[in-house]
């Protein structure tokens, strides 16, 4: 068993809007364990982005971490003061967020946005600095390293804003990595480009990585384990490979057949109505009135995290009744 | 053979580019977005384009739908030339034109007017077309709002109070409210969630088998293209390199980047070894594409020839037609 980077136990982060509390993380566990990609996979308001912004102590207001725990190597996040957060933000955890033209700023050569980073975390002379970048730049494959730092972002393509975000989050050589949909704004072949990139760059820096996406088909390119998320909590947790073909619950069963694959033609599945209202979700588990097997018990009680095989674990009160079917 | 619906020849269109300035504003360049795209659609059938971003496809669907006008080439409906209606017909001509062709958009949210409730957006098409008498409109709009999944009392509600999913199925109802036998769905599940997109692409599928209609389905997701088309063309830089059946084409990828598009996507089976072709570089500008094959800067056989002539389509059987350069076709002759 390897060590656990990141632990994040029973994490719950709200946001108290006009119209109400919304619950978009609702107690959400999980761990990052060393070297490893960990997917995070879900809908759009499944609580994947606030899940990473909570670890960063990034939530934006008016959002608040109400309850729960975060351990980075041992230390208690949520205990640290701003300050001492600043130190941790960009040095040891990094963020690649997933719009790079919104994440740069225009206004900056590319070369002073990656020095911001470099000179907070780390004492360097200015050739040092430069040196470093053109490293980076090197690193993350953009053509011209010398020449490109000296640019804005606006003179740069999709595909190498992203290259460029890249090679400022690991600037500090971060322990843990967090992609928030890294490829979702890149074309097909330069998404690819971009995915063999951070596979590349993960083996090399030996860091973890949290891949937050709602592509399944990423999700089985690079990641060991994924948890499954869906309207803030946890659905499965599980070794990739055993999650495709022995799944347990039935939303990852549904999310699976609903995807049309390339590889081949076949019916969709349909998930009948919407994403639930985070302001007012559905009692008991929060799946229940769009899934097919929900029983009265679904309705009443929350389902907990069950172990089907070390490993690979399960909220669902049904789960030890279905067959349900993954791929092939 | 099954007759055909839309036939587009020869379609041309580029888009001056200007240098900066008020007085001394000259033209630099010109965007080479749709350059000599010919196909056909057949009646009830779904035709997939797709294409990375800047490749023309959003453009080939507007110069069909005359909503750009082209610089030279064909569009044929019904043997009736479209751009000549356009441009010389009476408003009645186009009007009965506009009632055959339809459009989707991509975005949900953008396609709707904010301030018109669900009952005015899927009437309005009566309204301007005036080919229904007011008194069976009630009838005809809940008759729309069941066909694309929605209740009644829907129609009183403005578009803000309905998710991504439901908006696409008010702008298809919209879209059929004037009884159109080809509709153009550019991107329709881009902007929905993953759980939303098999809905909208089933009911897509389902309409076609119940209305007897023929589609345009253009997009970028190659899977959901595989998914509900009958035929695929593959554009790349304002031309269309590959065209075939969507299983031939899928299976049987001839043309360079098909082959590197399709093995691109990742599949949702960690089983299944992906051999990922990666392309060097990025798409070029389309300002002054690249001498000879538009691809060969980043194609992976560059032939010398293949920098100095533009291949032609080639029907290598079957109907499958491939650009590209003869020694490398011979191969799959």
């Amino acid at each position: 068993m390897s060590e656990n980077i990141l632990e994040v136990e029973g994490l719950k982060t709200h946001f108290y809007t006009e119209a109400g509390v919304v619950l978009a993380v609702d107690g959400v566990s999980f761990n990052v364990r060393k070297g490893e990609t960990l997917g995070l996979v879900g809908e759009s308001g499944s609580g994947k982005t606030v899940t990473a912004l909570s670890v960063l102590r990034l939530v934006p207001r008016p959002g608040r971490i109400v309850e729960g725990k975060i351990r980075f190597q041992g230390e208690d996040l949520l205990a640290k003061t701003e300050e001492e957060m600043r130190d941790i933000r960009g040095d040891k955890i990094a963020i690649i967020f997933q719009d790079p033209t919104s994440s740069l700023n225009p206004v900056y050569t590319v070369e002073s946005q990656l020095a911001d980073v470099i000179n907070t975390h780390q004492k360097s002379s200015k050739e040092g600095v430069r040196g470093k970048i053109a490293e980076l730049f090197q690193f993350v494959e953009i053509p011209e390293p010398e020449a490109r730092m000296r640019e804005y972002p606006h003179q740069f393509s999709g595909g190498m804003k992203q290259r460029v975000a890249v090679a400022r989050a690991l600037a500090c050589e971060p322990v843990l990595l967090f992609a928030d949909e890294p490829t979702t704004n890149l074309d097909v072949t330069i998404q690819a480009q971009v995915l063999d990139l951070m596979k590349d760059l993960k083996t090399k820096l030996g860091m973890s990585m949290v891949m937050i996406t709602h592509d399944m088909g990423i999700i089985a390119d690079i990641t060991s384990r994924v948890v499954v998320l869906y309207a803030g909590r946890v659905c499965e947790i599980a070794p990739t490979p055993v999650l495709y073909e022995r799944l347990r619950h039935p939303y990852t069963e549904a999310l699976l057949a609903a995807v049309p694959r390339i590889d081949k033609r076949k019916k969709l599945a349909i998930i009948p109505r919407n994403i639930p209202n985070l302001i007012s979700p559905p009692s008991g588990c929060r799946f229940h009135p769009r899934c097919p097997y929900a029983k009265d018990v679904c309705k009443e009680r929350v389902p907990e995290l069950e172990e089907v095989e070390p490993g690979h674990s399960v909220a669902c009160h049904e789960w030890r009744n279905l067959s349900l079917n993954g791929v092939g | 053979m099954a007759e055909k619906l839309i036939e587009v020849r020869n379609l041309v269109k580029h888009f001056p580019v200007y240098s900066r300035g008020i007085l001394l504003k000259k033209q630099v360049g010109e965007v080479h977005a749709v350059d000599d795209v010919s196909f056909d659609i057949y009646k009830n059938e779904t035709l997939g384009l797709v294409g990375e971003s800047g490749c023309g496809k959003t453009t080939t669907a507007k110069l069909i739908l005359n909503l750009e006008v082209p610089d030279s080439g064909e569009i044929l409906y019904h043997g009736e030339d479209v751009t000549k209606v356009f441009m010389s017909g009476t408003t009645e001509q186009r009007l009965a034109l506009r009632r055959k062709m339809q459009l989707v958009f991509q975005n949900p949210y953008g396609s709707l007017d904010p301030r018109m409730t669900v009952y005015d957006i899927v009437s309005e098409p009566f309204r301007i077309h005036g080919h229904l008498p007011k008194s069976k409109w009630d009838d005809r709009v809940y008759e729309l709002l069941d066909m694309v999944g929605l209740e009644e009392y829907h129609a009183e509600r403005y578009p803000h109070e309905f998710s991504g999913g439901q908006r696409q199925r008010i702008c298809i109802a919209r879209a059929l409210a004037v009884e159109p036998d080809f509709i153009i769905a550019d991107e329709p599940i881009s902007s929905l969630d993953v759980s939303i997109r098999a809905q909208i692409l089933n009911l897509l599928g389902d309409l076609q088998k119940r209305v007897g209609l023929t589609y345009l389905y253009i997009s970028h997701d190659l899977s959901s293209v595989r998914q509900i088309s009958h035929r695929v063309a593959v554009m790349y830089l304002g031309k269309i390199v590959e065209f075939a059946d969507t299983d031939e084409l899928f299976d049987r990828p001839i043309h360079p980047y098909t082959q590197a598009l399709i093995s691109a996507i990742p599949i949702p089976d960690p089983k299944k070894k992906m051999n990922r072709i990666v392309l060097p570089g990025e798409v070029p500008s389309p300002i002054n594409p690249p001498k000879g094959c538009r691809f060969n800067p980043r194609c992976t056989c560059t032939e010398s020839s293949c920098r100095i002539e533009e291949p032609k389509l080639v029907d290598i059987g079957k109907g499958h037609l491939v650009a590209c350069n003869e020694t490398y076709l011979s191969k799959f002759a």
